[in-house]
């Protein structure tokens, strides 16, 4: 663990991973570095470090789209596409508040590995929803590329969605190609006071069923404002985030209010207040590692959004549970008070129950080697996963064991 | 017809009978069609100019049907082509001689509508507009609407990955998707993802969608529902040249607009749409756009403002903006019917669907005229002027000896031409067996027997859907070899820390 290579060019990846295949190592895939505590730790025996890998090589605002050497600061590509209006629409988190690594220090590459998507997911979708192209290099040394630079394309098998959320486990994106979005003109948000969580999931899903295009859905429980900056304290908000041009904005906040009369009078943030809310939001900031919640163990829970509620209850039932409820209910990060399963049992067997997925974010690498970090599949996916693995990676040169043992 | 299938297995041949007295066993009654007559419509898809009979025709009617089926045709080393409503343009439900044509049509069940969650559980053999006539009652529709929306299933949907006008704004099929039962080639059945979104662990739905029937059999989809837009206006705008409109939609999205729909047609199809459907198309422009815009009524207001403004400096000789819901649905009505309308025009008409970055669309036209003049086949143009996605109709008669290959090697000089300026072979209708051989002009070897190797997880023996998407078959005991280069000594030249 104690080597370090850093590449300069994509050559040298493949030229570091067949030496790896060679000489029987396993490598470490790091960008910069923000999620290296995601994930099981591996068992690797050397570092790969592809943060040399930098550059914006194509932005075209017209055409929608950006290609960038995948270590490629996640920053200097907001900055640059901002410029123009732009945005990536799956607004990308920062782990740095949640795993105590320096803000700002994220790859485009790492945040696709890791399909990271922030509360615009419900209605943009998520990093493998933008991503277009890519070109890595597998386990077994070899350069391959899939997708390209359009959006609508169909040749052959969508590889960009394989390598999204693959930690990677199945090449080392070397280049990779996104889509971009303009960036809505403005944004206001509707808080809605005083709801419990079952009462703001109804709340959240009628809005989502209305034609109010709402981009951004949580509820937030007292204990959890208090910890956000600039937000009116002392009780429980349902955020509700209105983006668009002004005049379809104000439009649609009039709607909205009328539909969210029945669960209070609601507040109203305009655009600094509402950006640094969703930005806090995103980024999981109540649960900083340097915060009141910093020594929980925090747990990511996707379900269907009619079941967060009853998920949030359950969990809360049975342990000492701080819950931000995000995605209208169908995200649900939890932080548990420390134990030496991290909650796990209790975790998947509510989720069990609820329908979904859920994910170890934060807790000791003891407890993340101990414990599956990721919901366990059943037998066959579980196969079918490992197969996969064979097929890009067959000697476990990739960030082995990163997701399964084994994979 | 050009394209060569996997060779027949003669065995399997041979052993015709018995196999149809076995499937009998798994569907019984009228689900395995082994007659020649009953067999023939099967015989293609959408892609006419191909055909096959298959050996037998099977359709079953539940998952375990599927399943025991599968594992059977996997244990006797029979290959299986899966079929939904048999509208591909691309040939990705061809039969095989020696194949088992799976018809998927009696899955047509919508099993669960789910307004809480804005989801719908379906059956493949669902299709794709009834999805929509099914919720919108409440207000929902279901986002992707390829062409063929009333005929084609959501199972076809998943295979194919299918866009259609809106996907601009709305996503493909991938894009509006949550989770799938699957079958593989051995029985096995898989269930993946649910109602929430972005499961841990591999993107196994993200591979699976457009994956054109090579991986799996699926047996259950869950979709995405949307609110229907509270309302949708479109601009008509004429211009002068194919520049004028390229720029256009360039200012549009480059003012931070992305309309609901936004559709080109050049003077041929212009001409051919007009005097078919009377939409009132001007004639004497070279493009005609159409942008949609939807969402609330005060955006559509502004928008359509804006769009007209940049439509005006962009040298656009009519604008016509709608004012009811009528003028609205004619100006589609055009663009809607611009394929039956080319296919008044002419006896025949070759359909190609390549997506280029939009900045290149008057060189690719350019260099189509030049095309056309060399084969001698006209070609009208209509495009998904939004994303890229460009669907040039060649013009040709299967009766005039030579036309048909002309037209098939025009095409594929197109679809060069796409890749060439930084595009890609399809956009949305997938590679089948039309576009497999092209697939070296876009991927190298190595990205092939990547892909492959994706395959070989799935289907170890390739007896699904094979002859489709990879014009060589390389047999997953070859391609799962390591090569090592040898222990060589650590890249010196590499910095170490």
């Amino acid at each position: 663990m104690t080597d370090l290579l850093k590449v300069r060019d994509a050559r040298d990846v493949e030229t570091a991973v067949q030496w790896a295949l060679g000489a029987g190592k396993a490598l470490e895939i790091v960008g910069g570095g923000s999620k290296r505590a995601l994930g099981r730790p591996s068992q690797t025996d050397l570092t790969l470090d592809l943060s040399g890998l930098a550059g914006v090589t194509l932005y075209e605002p017209d055409e929608l789209v950006l290609s960038a050497k995948a270590g490629t600061k996640l920053t200097e590509i907001e900055t640059l596409v901002a410029a123009s209006d732009q945005e990536l629409a799956f607004e990308p988190m920062d782990f740095g508040s949640l795993l105590g690594t320096a803000p700002g220090t994220a790859t485009i590459g790492g945040v696709l590995s890791v399909n990271a998507s922030g509360p615009r997911r419900i209605k943009a979708g998520a990093a493998r929803d933008h991503f277009l192209g890519f070109s890595a290099v597998s386990g077994r040394g070899e350069t391959f590329k899939s997708g390209g630079r359009v959006v609508k394309n169909v040749t052959g098998y969508d590889l960009c969605k394989l390598m999204a959320g693959a930690f990677g486990t199945l090449g080392a994106m070397t280049d990779v190609t996104i889509k971009v979005l303009p960036r809505a003109e403005t944004e206001q948000t509707l808080l809605v006071p005083g709801l419990g969580a079952a009462r703001a999931a109804e709340a959240m899903m009628q809005a989502m069923a209305s034609s109010c295009e709402v981009s951004g859905a949580a509820h937030l429980p007292a204990s959890i404002v208090a910890r956000l900056p600039g937000m009116p304290g002392g009780q429980a908000f349902t955020a509700l985030r209105l983006e668009g041009v002004a005049p379809s904005v104000a439009h649609r906040k009039t709607l909205l209010e009328s539909l969210m009369r029945s669960y209070g009078q609601p507040e109203t943030l305009d655009t600094e207040a509402s950006r640094t809310l969703w930005r806090a939001v995103r980024d999981v900031v109540p649960f900083a590692v340097d915060g009141p919640a910093g020594a929980r163990h925090v747990w990511r829970l996707s379900t269907a959004p009619s079941q967060g509620a009853a998920l949030g209850a359950a969990l809360a039932a049975e342990a000492d549970a701080e819950l931000i409820y995000d995605w209208a209910g169908g995200l649900i990060w939890a932080a548990l008070a420390p134990s030496d399963d991290a909650g796990a049992g209790l975790v998947r067997r509510a989720v069990a129950n609820a329908g979904g997925q859920a994910t170890l974010i934060r807790a000791p690498a003891a407890i993340r080697a101990a414990i599956d970090v990721f919901t366990p599949d059943g037998p066959g996916i579980a196969a079918l996963s490992q197969r996969i693995k064979d097929g890009f990676d067959p000697k476990g040169v990739l960030n082995p064991g990163r997701m399964w043992a084994g994979i | 017809m050009s394209v060569i299938m996997p060779p027949a297995d003669q065995g399997v041949l041979a052993r015709r009978e018995r196999i149809v007295a076995a499937l009998r066993a798994f569907v019984p009654g009228e689900g395995v069609i082994a007659t020649e007559r009953e067999m023939k419509p099967f015989e293609s898809d959408g892609l006419t100019a191909y055909r096959q009979m298959p050996m037998v025709v099977v359709l079953p009617e539940t998952t375990e049907q599927v399943s025991r089926v599968l594992a059977y045709c996997h244990a006797e080393g029979i290959k299986v082509v899966p079929r939904g409503a048999g509208t591909s343009l691309s040939g990705g439900a061809l039969p095989l001689v020696d194949g088992v044509l799976l018809g998927m049509a009696k899955f047509s069940r919508i099993r669960e509508i789910d307004f809480a969650n804005r989801v719908a559980v379906v059956e493949p053999g669902v299709t794709n507009l009834a999805v929509t006539r099914a919720v919108e009652h409440e207000g929902f529709y279901y986002a992707p609407d390829p062409s063929s929306q009333i005929a084609c299933t959501i199972g076809g949907n998943i295979a194919e990955n299918s866009g259609g006008v809106h996907c601009l704004k709305y996503g493909m099929t991938t894009n509006n998707v949550l989770g799938c039962e699957i079958v593989l080639i051995t029985g096995e059945v898989l269930r993946i993802g649910g109602k929430h979104l972005d499961s841990g662990g591999y993107d196994l739905l993200g591979i699976i969608t457009g994956s054109e029937g090579l991986l799996g059999v699926v047996t259950e989809i869950t979709v995405r529902l949307l609110k229907k837009p509270e309302t949708a206006r479109a601009v008509l705008v004429g211009f002068p040249s194919s520049e004028d409109a390229g720029a256009c939609v360039s200012q549009v999205i480059g003012a931070g607009i992305i309309p609901g729909g936004m559709e080109m047609m050049d003077r041929p199809a212009i001409h051919a749409v007009e005097e078919f459907v009377h939409a009132g198309y001007p004639l004497d422009v070279e493009a005609l756009l159409i942008v949609e815009l939807d969402g609330p009524q005060a955006e559509v207001d502004h928008l359509i403002a804006r769009v007209s403004e940049i439509a005006g400096g962009c040298h656009a000789s009519t604008i016509r903006v709608s004012t009811s819901e009528e003028e609205r649905l004619l100006f589609w009505a055009g663009r809607k019917a611009a394929f039956p309308a080319v296919g008044r025009i002419s006896p025949d008409y070759y359909c190609m669907d390549g997506t280029i970055p939009r900045a290149r669309l008057p060189q690719v036209l350019h260099r189509m005229k030049e095309l056309s003049a060399k084969y001698g086949l006209g070609v009208a143009n209509v495009f998904h002027a939004g994303d890229g996605n460009l669907h040039p109709l060649i013009l040709y008669d299967a009766n005039k000896p030579g036309e048909l290959q002309r037209a098939e090697d025009f095409g594929s000089d197109i679809l060069r031409l796409c890749v060439e300026v930084g595009g890609v072979l399809t956009g949305e209708h997938g590679v089948g067996v039309e576009k497999r051989d092209l697939m070296p002009a876009m991927f190298s070897e190595i990205d092939l027997k990547q892909q492959q190797r994706l395959k070989c997880a799935f289907d170890d023996q390739g007896l699904l859907n094979p002859g489709k998407v990879f014009p060589a078959l390389h047999r997953c005991a070859e391609l799962g070899r390591v090569h090592i280069s040898g222990g060589q000594l650590p890249f010196p030249d590499i910095p170490r820390f």
